[in-house]
């Protein structure tokens, strides 16, 4: 509870009305925000998101065309219908922004993340680890006598899947790169 | 050939070549040689002000009233720091300002150096946009671009940041018809769709409304001419709120007043009632709409503003139409009049007759006092006796600036500068310095509460250096007037810091900045001592000793929705007359 003791929804207290608008169910979308390459422009779109109370749920960035010198975000975000609406005009009107793709909306779109596991253990639990890792088509990228690091690429479900698989196995580090994503067909 | 010259050149001449006039600023060691261009030349005027948030509200007067961007120069550091304020408030009212600021040399940059902020990163999400120019070649397009984004679209404040090496060294200047200004290119065409959708709902209507804002006037004087002509040829009401005060003239046949937290009885009850709203420009800001769930709940809305997140932000409409006022108000007329000009007069008619009704609740009328200046009183009479004049109002942040909106006709667009969106108590004196620069002849009155006028009085040395004549006409209740109201009506009565203790002699500190000081408490002498300002030719400091506890009806009290407005206070009840207190 609140040491100030407003009631939700009270009004007389404040200068602005309290309860939130935006008591929708949220929803999960993919989109993708080309940009210039410019200084400053990753600040810009995570400050629109940090500033306005968005969320970030991944993010990955690099540049995809250096002779146009364009940059490709890709961010995965929750909100409701009415604040992923607002998430894209924002991004929209913003200036080094050249377009912004609701993958999730648009139609089918294909995401791939890449991981890294370091993997440690001996003898039963590290030829399981080395198994399971088959079984998900990750490779083996560095190996000692005591770990293993393994790369392995698909969707962040499959990442999750695959790290509750090795933490009991003796998980001692993962880095993801977060969802790079692209719509299906030639359009 | 593009010619060679060094950065500081080049901001003078990209200037120049922008067709600025004046800049409004305050030297310091990180723009020290762009001040040495500014001394050799004559095209720019360089306006001193006394601290750099004073710098940008004037700007931003000059660029309200004149319809050009306005242009402000500080240095780095603690220069960049005081402008925030400044731009912020730019941003919130879409006022276009072209801020440039000094900063430490590249090769200092990010190693704490003397006056280094990060200036940038600091008014990152307070601008429409913002440049670091490391490189010399970069600094004449990067101004050009500037002026460009400013502009074009929504407008807004940008800040082009010029470290002092940048500033040295030399490079080719690159005039404005060969920059490049990016791929920035906000639509300004409506939908056809939408428009012809639109038309064919005004053709039922029964209880339709225009409900204008800013962007009419943002858009230019086509756009107020548009809405004249819409008003006159449908016949339906129009308010507006705050920032679009003027569009449509206080005088007109279909004016309601303005809307919102202190908007007219009418106005609100227009809007909660009303069966078609069209939204021109205006972005339904929380003092507009009250409760969210409650407003206006039985209208079809359209909506027309160029920045596409203003639509749907807040409240849903079922017609959005993104573009230009100016452009899709052309659009809309002439489809609606191709399709047979047809309105519901019948409905219409009940509909006026409705609103004539609520117009008779008289709801700005209050007490008056044969004893003490009401606030509400000093602004008829400012307004009776100002009226034929070539006259602009700019404002504080309070009560002052409610009963300023309430009590002044404006027959013109940019004729009102006040701080809407950001409510920037201090905004008023430097804006109305800001105005009276660009318009040297006319009467430029700032309507003012004491507690505000002294955020930024410093400013009265500016106006008196460069002899600007404005009128500070201070409503002075030597409280924070809107804070107490709030206090009283919703926190018990507990005072808290609401008032001063200290407030100084303004007629004595007016002749210290070495201008003319006024004071007026009495009724009866109201008239002349207002006469007696317009009569003196320069700056005037007006202490109007008004009612200490009057409060500002009509209000719709926060999260209520317009029909829940209070008419007035207990002491008030006698005036009104009309079904007490609180009318529901």
């Amino acid at each position: 509870m609140s040491s100030l003791q407003i009631k939700k929804g009270a009004s007389r207290h404040s200068a602005y009305d309290l309860r939130d608008p935006n008591a929708q169910p949220v929803e999960r979308h993919t989109l993708a925000v080309i940009v210039d390459n410019e200084a400053g422009v990753l600040a810009r779109v995570i400050g629109l998101f940090s500033g306005r109370g968005y969320n970030i749920d991944s993010l990955t960035v690099a540049e995809v065309d250096h002779a146009g010198h364009r940059s490709r975000i890709t961010i995965v975000t929750t909100g409701t219908p009415a604040v992923i609406d607002q998430i894209h005009a924002q991004l929209e009107r913003m200036v080094p922004v050249y377009a912004v793709h609701d993958l999730t909306a648009e139609g089918p779109a294909v995401e791939r993340e890449l991981a890294l596991f370091k993997v440690g253990g001996q003898g039963e639990k590290r030829v399981e680890a080395l198994r399971l890792a088959d079984i998900f088509r990750a490779n083996v990228v560095d190996s000692t006598l005591d770990s293993f690091v393994f790369e392995i690429t698909g969707t962040a479900q499959k990442v999750d899947a695959f790290a509750d698989l090795m933490r009991p196995l003796g998980l001692i580090e993962m880095a993801r790169t977060g969802v790079a994503a692209l719509a299906r067909g030639a359009a | 050939m593009d010619e060679i010259m060094t950065g500081a050149e080049m901001v003078v001449q990209a200037l120049k070549d922008q067709g600025v006039e004046v800049v409004f600023g305050y030297p310091g060691g990180a723009v020290l040689p762009i001040y040495d261009e500014i001394f050799k030349q004559n095209a720019i005027r360089h306006i001193l002000v006394r601290h750099e948030q004073g710098a940008v509200h004037a700007a931003e007067g000059y660029a309200r009233s004149t319809g050009k961007p306005g242009v402000v120069l500080v240095t780095s550091g603690p220069g960049a720091t005081n402008a925030v304020t400044g731009i912020t408030d730019a941003l919130m009212d879409s006022i276009p300002l072209v801020v440039l600021t000094g900063q430490v040399p590249t090769f200092m940059i990010g190693n704490d150096a003397f006056q280094e902020a990060d200036t940038v990163g600091i008014t990152r999400p307070c601008t429409k946009h913002n440049w670091l120019v490391k490189d010399t070649d970069r600094v004449a397009e990067t101004i050009h671009e500037a002026f460009h984004v400013a502009t074009t679209g929504r407008p807004g404040p940008v800040v082009v940041d010029l470290p002092k090496d940048v500033q040295f060294a030399s490079g080719s200047y690159v005039p404005p018809s060969r920059a490049r200004t990016g791929h920035y290119a906000p639509r300004v065409k409506g939908d056809p769709e939408a428009i012809a959708r639109l038309a064919e709902m005004m053709e039922t209507a029964e209880r339709p409304i225009l409900y204008t804002g800013g962007g009419v006037i943002n858009s230019g004087p086509e756009a107020t001419r548009l809405l004249r002509e819409l008003a006159a040829a449908t016949g339906f009401p129009v308010t507006s709120t705050l920032m679009g005060l003027g569009a449509y003239p206080a005088s007109g046949d279909s004016w309601l007043g303005m809307l919102g937290m202190h908007g007219t009885y009418e106005a609100n009850l227009a809007m909660h009632g009303c069966d078609l709203m069209i939204n021109i420009g205006a972005r339904f800001d929380d003092r507009i709409t009250g409760r969210i769930a409650d407003f206006s709940p039985h209208s079809q809305k359209a909506h027309i503003d160029i920045d596409p997140s203003s639509i749907n932000k807040s409240i849903r409409v079922d017609v959005p139409i993104v573009g230009d006022v100016a452009n899709v108000l052309g659009d809309l007329l002439r489809v609606w009049k191709e399709r047979g000009g047809r309105v519901n007069h019948e409905a219409l008619t009940r509909w006026w007759a409705q609103i004539a009704a609520w117009k008779a609740v008289d709801c700005l009328a209050y007490r008056q006092s044969e004893r003490t200046i009401k606030p509400q009183y000093a602004l008829q009479r400012l307004e009776a006796l100002t009226r034929g004049h070539d006259r602009y109002v700019c404002t504080e942040v309070g009560q002052h600036q409610m009963w300023a909106a309430q009590f002044m006709g404006f027959e013109e667009p940019n004729r009102w500068m006040t701080s809407g969106g950001l409510g920037t108590m201090g905004y008023g004196l430097p804006a109305s310095i800001g105005v009276q620069i660009a318009h040297p002849d006319a009467l430029v009155i700032n309507v003012a509460g004491e507690a505000s006028w002294l955020m930024n009085m410093q400013e009265m040395g500016t106006a008196v250096q460069f002899r600007a004549p404005v009128k500070q006409f201070i409503l002075n209740n030597e409280r924070l007037g809107m804070v107490r109201q709030w206090q009283e009506l919703l926190h018990g009565e507990r005072y808290s810091h609401s008032w001063s203790e200290a407030l100084p002699d303004f007629v004595k500190l007016a002749e210290a900045f070495g201008c003319k000081g006024i004071l007026c408490s009495d009724p009866a002498d109201l008239d002349d001592a207002i006469a007696e300002m317009l009569a003196y030719d320069g700056p005037v400091v007006f202490d109007c000793v008004v009612e200490k506890h009057e409060n500002c009806f009509p209000m719709i009290p926060s999260g209520e929705p317009h029909n829940k407005m209070l008419l007035g206070d207990d002491k008030t009840r006698d005036a009104i007359q009309k079904g007490g207190a609180v009318l529901v």
